[in-house]
């Protein structure tokens, strides 16, 4: 039995999803008999780190500050061992830039791309580099935040008039942006969870649009249009190769514990990665708990061996 | 109906430091504790075991006495036979749906609509037709032309829901000629309407025009009232009056839902009302909200930059902004809760795609200060995105600085009402109208 401070809510923008995630790690961690107390972060976070004596930290934080290696950062000051990845793996996983450059450079598929903050188009003139972006990437483009962890601030250009606004729209979140190339195909979702053989992937889930003939791009984040089928139904070299790259990925970043790899599949077979998640959500209905329990590791098993990996 | 991504955001709203322009919460703290603790006292003296039992269905005949005083505040006159007390307004939006609407019904609305009787639309399964405002309200000659397209679909709606006065969230008044037209068209067409009128007493300046109540006499206007804007929300007290046999469906709904009205609820109404002049609490606030509103507007002035446009309610909680159509409030809202203030992004208010570019403001929940200061940073954010925008744009608009801009003559307390008719219409865009197409 163990002490465990559980670390949710904060200010991220995925506050909500952080405080289900953290409702259901507690329930699960009391039903594993340990000592738990929940904390919803803020600017008494530290305080209370020092004031309570507990053995180690269970990361449910989603999105700035707890998924970008802020909070890690603070708990290797106080020496509290936690859960999941390490400063590194979440300063990479969370900047989307850097973590594309990084599966370039490895040898990794993910698609063409160009990035720039604001400066760039402020004092730099980088508007009149927008056609020629346009032109190498070619409509539709996806303009998304370079740090934001959920779908928030994610547009899609279908033509040039478009891209001005969806770059303010990403803006919104960060001062860097990304345009990036769009892959038509299927939304595919690779789990990554550590264990006593080493990291091991898990059933591949893949996210599929209720409304077929009515598909839009932001439509598929909201409630009730995306359906998520786990194991996604895909050839079985399909499926070893997107675990494969997903293991990759999570080797590449430095990643600990657990991680998230997203992935498109396109129409010609190719599969490239979007991002990585370095805390992906642990809710009832999120993807990474769905993928464990289609591997046969219920939701407490879960907890209980990212609990382990922490504290080993 | 509305993202979850952005849900999740409007969590973080409510966080201290904050400063939150977005809910519709009246400002309690006006309330005087003393006048609870002898409504309390005298309810534990007179009428524990009262207060403490169930209640009858439709409500104590003590409080209809409390509603009908408060309907004939505004020129209203009502048998207590014709109402019923409820848990608040929003049950009768419930109750009122499920008693009329089976799925695919159409219900006609303005444009843009209150969200949370949206949602009471849309759990019945309701197909709502929205009707584009301008400062008089309603267009009214919208209306006939979509009672009359939908006459050729064969569709009849099942009511029309208004909120005329200083309408939630647009801020705008039906006028008085629009109030009389509509009650003719509802006896014309002999169809519903549901009054939703919340804000009625909060005036701030001007006459007002009649309900659509006493106009049409209860004959087809259904009323909705609340005594959550002029007593207490948290006392969820609300009352709709119906034609019987729509009242009598009514209540064996409420019977299903929750059975009675909180009796202690409806006690302390009754002791308020006994023991002090409601009226003078209401021209406290009126007063209080009268210059949190002036604030406002002040502060719109000064810190929006010239795209902006926003209507001028002469009463209730409530202005809408609209910005330059690039600028999507749900992103700004983001941006705006990282200098730690927010509003409600007017997307949730339409049923099609639209108001993505119209935000929601209140200024009964928050002091002066912290409404001038919530504006001036909503407004630093604007102005960033209207000049991010012109340099992606090549075309650099000018963001105008505080008095570049010339405020309309007499100040604040006039503003050009044509200006207000381009206010709340918000134009479809040609990929909105691709959006809503498909749902």
């Amino acid at each position: 039995m163990s002490r465990v401070a559980v670390l949710k809510g904060g200010r991220s923008l995925e506050r909500q999803v952080s405080l289900r995630s953290g409702a259901r790690v507690e329930d699960a961690l009391a039903r594993l008999g340990h000592d738990v107390a929940p904390i919803d972060v803020g600017i008494d976070l530290v305080r209370r780190l020092q004031a309570m004596s507990c053995d180690v930290a269970f990361i449910a934080l989603h999105g700035r500050d707890g998924e970008d290696g802020t909070v890690q950062e603070l708990l290797e000051i106080l020496d509290v061992p936690y859960t999941g990845s390490g400063v590194p793996a979440c300063s990479r996983a969370m900047d989307k830039v850097l973590t594309k450059h990084l599966l370039l450079e490895a040898g990794l598929p993910t698609p063409p791309f160009f990035s720039f903050t604001q400066t760039a188009f402020r004092e730099l003139g980088a508007t009149d580099a927008l056609a020629a972006i346009a032109q190498r990437l070619a409509f539709p483009i996806v303009v998304k935040p370079s740090s934001q962890g959920s779908a928030l601030g994610i547009k899609f250009a279908r033509a040039a008039q478009d891209l001005p606004g969806a770059l303010v729209a990403a803006f919104s979140y960060d001062g860097r942006v990304l345009l990036e190339r769009h892959i038509a195909g299927r939304d595919l979702a690779v789990s990554v969870l550590d264990g006593p053989d080493g990291p091991q992937a898990l059933p591949v889930v893949e996210a599929v649009p209720r409304e077929e003939d009515f598909y839009d791009f932001e439509a598929r984040y909201e409630i009730g249009r995306t359906e998520f089928v786990c194991p996604a139904e895909l050839p079985s070299a399909t499926t070893q190769r997107a675990q494969e790259l997903a293991l990759a990925t999570y080797r590449l970043l430095g990643c600990g514990g657990f991680a998230r790899v997203d992935l498109m599949l396109g129409a010609d077979g190719e599969l490239a990665m979007l991002e990585a998640n370095a805390i992906p959500g642990l809710t009832e209905t999120s993807l990474l708990p769905q993928a464990a329990e289609a591997a046969g590791i219920g939701f407490d098993e879960l907890v209980e061996r990212i609990l382990g990996l922490a504290l080993a | 109906m509305k993202s979850s991504a952005m849900r999740d955001m409007m969590a973080i709203t409510a966080r201290p430091e904050v400063i939150s322009l977005a809910g519709g919460l009246p400002d309690t703290s006006t309330f005087p504790p003393e006048t609870f603790a002898a409504a309390a006292a005298r309810i534990a003296e007179e009428s524990c075991a009262k207060a403490l039992q169930y209640g009858p269905t439709d409500g104590l005949a003590e409080t209809k006495d409390c509603i009908a005083e408060v309907m004939a505040a505004e020129g209203m006159r009502v048998d207590p036979e014709d109402l019923m007390v409820t848990t608040g307004g929003q049950q009768v939006l419930d109750l009122v749906t499920k008693t009329l609407i089976d799925p695919g019904d159409v219900i006609v609305s303005e444009g843009p609509s209150y969200p949370g009787a949206l949602n009471a639309f849309k759990a019945y399964e309701a197909d709502v037709v929205q009707i584009d405002m301008d400062a008089d309200g309603m267009r009214i000659d919208l209306l006939e032309e979509t009672l009359a397209r939908l006459a050729r679909e064969r569709r009849r709606p099942k009511f029309i829901y208004t909120v005329p006065s200083f309408q939630n969230p647009g801020g705008v008044t039906m006028s008085l000629p629009r109030r009389q037209r509509l009650v003719e068209i509802a006896h014309e067409h002999e169809l519903l309407v549901l009054e939703d009128n919340p804000y009625g007493l909060l005036r701030y300046e001007g006459e007002a025009p009649e309900p659509l109540y006493a106009i049409d006499g209860g004959v087809f206007v259904m009323y909705l009232g609340t005594f959550s804007k002029i007593f207490s929300p948290g006392m969820r007290l609300g009352w709709v009056v119906a034609p019987p046999p729509v009242l009598e469906k009514i209540e064996f709904g409420k019977q299903e839902a929750d059975l009675c009205t909180s009796t202690l609820s409806q006690l302390m109404l009754q002791a308020y009302f006994e023991l002090s002049d409601w009226r003078t609490y209401v021209d406290s606030l009126t007063g209080v909200y009268r210059s949190r509103r002036d604030a406002m507007l002040e502060a719109l002035y000064d810190h929006f930059p010239a795209q902006a446009q926003w209507t001028r309610p002469a009463g209730g909680l409530f202005v809408w902004v609209t910005l330059p159509d690039f600028i999507d409030t749900t992103d700004l809202l983001a941006r705006a809760l990282g200098e730690n203030v927010a509003f409600v992004p007017g997307e949730g208010a339409f049923v099609d795609g639209r108001g993505r570019n119209a935000m929601r403001l209140n200024f009964s929940a928050s002091g002066e200060d912290h409404i001038r200061e919530g504006i001036r940073r909503i407004g630093e954010v604007i102005k960033e995105q209207v000049a991010l925008y012109g340099t992606l744009t090549g075309e650099l608009p000018a963001v105008s600085e505080p008095g570049e801009r010339g405020r309309p003559a007499g100040g604040v307390r006039r503003a050009a009402a044509d200006e207000e008719a381009r206010v709340v219409r918000l134009p479809r865009r040609a990929s909105e109208a691709r959006r809503a197409g498909g749902t």
